[in-house]
């Protein structure tokens, strides 16, 4: 089992040597990775997910339990312990989502009717419901991103999560992370989204294609998640009242913060 | 000195992942790339540009596998030519049936992951006889996906040594280059085919397997573009 993440310091793109010397990460720990485009937040989880050994243009060394991984955790594909989601992945083959599902579970020899488990929690994060007969792909891009967090929980369920930038896929962002960092799994999350951002621990903060500085979440910044959570949980209520195309009313809304603020 | 052929069909990233890798192995050793097409490419150009020799073999109506096994002492010469350690052979892609691998040769499949989970099953040989399948693309499926794909090689090549590369940021690199290092001496002389080439118009397209230029008559194009006859 993997009990720590350790990442030692390699250099950034100009060759200098990061700045400090070891960042270690406990299970079930969740890490924001910041910086503008272009500052090595993609560089860094690549060498998380290959388990660098200062055999990247980085030459960061990626440690398990503090010690140098095995080389068939390294190479053997099977045995990888990271799964990854990014913006830009899709569903491109042409099965329907439950064929999909147990094709998958069977893959990882797990019990075909974890499907069913997946599409609920997947259709607990996106507004769009998700039929275990509809084809994978007519998936929206919300429906899709809950569709691979779930599996990523329940059927890759990988120790180590990497997650490039899905701020934009619609889908509940707050308990996508809370159902991926169950039962002690490491997320590292590549992040502009105050919403995202503020609900981690610490965030890793990249320039010039090194870690810059560690910065951990203040008591300040965690009652400023709370409110961007709420803020962000209307947005997403609105928002599927508009694919519904209903009327919005403020009177009516149950969108607290919206009545306070524009009302009174 | 040490042979690698990569095949796999176009567009699935042979070059960009070629060119990740040599990056890394020319560091300790002199390599050479030869790049073999029918009617078009650029890509020798690329393999330029990052400064290694490159020639550029077309087949024209030649079966392009069969101008790359007919003309492997050629390209052996072009190497020895350039003092290379190992010699790097981009194939065309194109055929399904062919699988240009040698004995002693490192035999890379190059895959994309984003034609789908039943792309391994239709392949064929240049798949299920490779040494190492490189898998590209998966920076743009779902984990899913990319677990299902990888089962469907094992299931074509249970023997092969997977790699989940990215053509666009060097990822799995570092693990080619090392399957490069690794490979054995190539002999050009005892060399055979792992899978015989299928039918066509010259001797290796009624079955024969040996390499050596000897042993192939025909209709034959060289690597300098020369056809000829070779028979009674
Ligand atoms: N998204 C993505 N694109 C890739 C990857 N590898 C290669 N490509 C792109 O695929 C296209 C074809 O690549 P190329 O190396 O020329 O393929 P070849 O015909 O097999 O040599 C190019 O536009 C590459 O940039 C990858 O891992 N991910
Ligand atoms: N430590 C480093 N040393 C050398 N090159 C780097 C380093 N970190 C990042 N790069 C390169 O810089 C470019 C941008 O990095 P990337 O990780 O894609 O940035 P971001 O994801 O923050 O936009 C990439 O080509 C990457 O390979
Ligand atoms: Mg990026
Ligand atoms: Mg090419
Ligand atoms: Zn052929």
């Amino acid at each position: 089992m993997i009990q720590s993440i350790s990442i030692l310091a390699g250099k950034n793109k100009v060759g200098l040597a990061e700045r400090f010397s070891e960042i270690h990460i406990d299970a079930g720990e969740i890490i924001g990775i910041v910086g503008p485009t272009g500052s090595g937040k993609s560089a860094l989880i690549e060498d998380i997910e290959q388990l660098a050994q200062r055999d990247t243009t980085s030459s960061r060394q990626i440690l398990l339990n503090g010690k140098v991984p095995d080389a068939d955790l390294r190479f053997d594909p099977k045995k990888k312990l990271v799964a990854q989601l990014s913006q830009n992945m899709n569903f491109l083959a042409d099965m329907t989502v439950d064929e999909f599902l147990r094709l998958h579970a069977k893959c990882r020899g797990k019990d075909s009717l974890l499907s069913e488990k997946v599409i609920y929690y997947a259709n607990s994060l996106t507004g769009e419901p998700i039929r275990k007969d509809m084809n994978l792909t007519v998936l929206s891009g919300g429906q899709s991103r809950s569709l691979m967090v779930a599996d990523v929980a329940f059927i890759s369920d990988s120790p180590v999560v990497l997650i490039d930038e899905i701020e934009n896929a619609g889908i509940k962002k707050h308990e996508a992370l809370e159902l991926l960092s169950g039962n002690g799994k490491i997320i590292l999350v590549v992040t502009h989204d105050p919403v995202l951002a503020l609900l981690t621990q610490r965030r890793l903060v990249m320039r010039k294609g090194g870690v810059e500085k560690i910065l951990t979440t203040t008591e300040d910044e965690k009652r400023l998640s709370v409110y961007l959570n709420q803020v962000d949980r209307e947005l997403f209520t609105i928002r599927e009242q508009v694919r519904h195309g209903e009327e919005i009313s403020l009177e009516a809304s149950s969108v607290a913060s919206v009545t306070e603020n524009i009302i009174g | 000195m040490k042979v690698i052929i990569a095949a796999g069909t176009p567009g699935a990233g042979k070059t960009a992942v070629l060119l990740n890798t040599i990056k890394q192995v020319r560091k300790q050793h002199q390599v050479a790339v030869v790049k073999i097409d029918c009617l078009y490419t650029e890509d020798h150009i690329r393999f330029f540009s990052i400064g290694v020799p490159a020639l550029l073999g077309l087949s024209k109506d030649m079966c392009p596998d069969h101008y790359t096994i007919f003309n492997t002492g050629e390209m052996i010469e072009f190497a020895e030519k350039h003092k290379a350690e190992m010699l790097v052979i981009e194939t065309a892609g194109l055929c399904h049936r062919c699988a240009p691998y040698t004995s002693n040769s490192l035999g890379v499949c190059v895959i994309d992951a984003t034609t789908g989970p039943n792309t391994p099953l239709k392949v064929g040989p240049f798949l299920s006889t490779a040494n190492t399948v490189v898998i590209t693309k998966g920076d743009v499926i779902s984990q899913a996906e990319r677990e299902i794909f990888r089962e469907r090689v094992l299931e074509m090549n249970p023997s092969c040594r997977i790699i989940e590369a990215n053509g666009l940021t060097g990822k799995g690199a570092t693990e080619l280059a090392a399957c490069f290092e690794d490979a054995a001496e190539f002999s050009y002389d005892e060399e055979r085919l792992r899978h015989n080439a299928p039918f066509s118009i010259c001797t290796l397209c009624v079955g024969e397997t040996r390499v050596h230029q000897q042993f192939h008559r025909g209709v034959i194009r060289h690597l300098n573009g020369v056809q000829e006859y070779l028979g009674e």
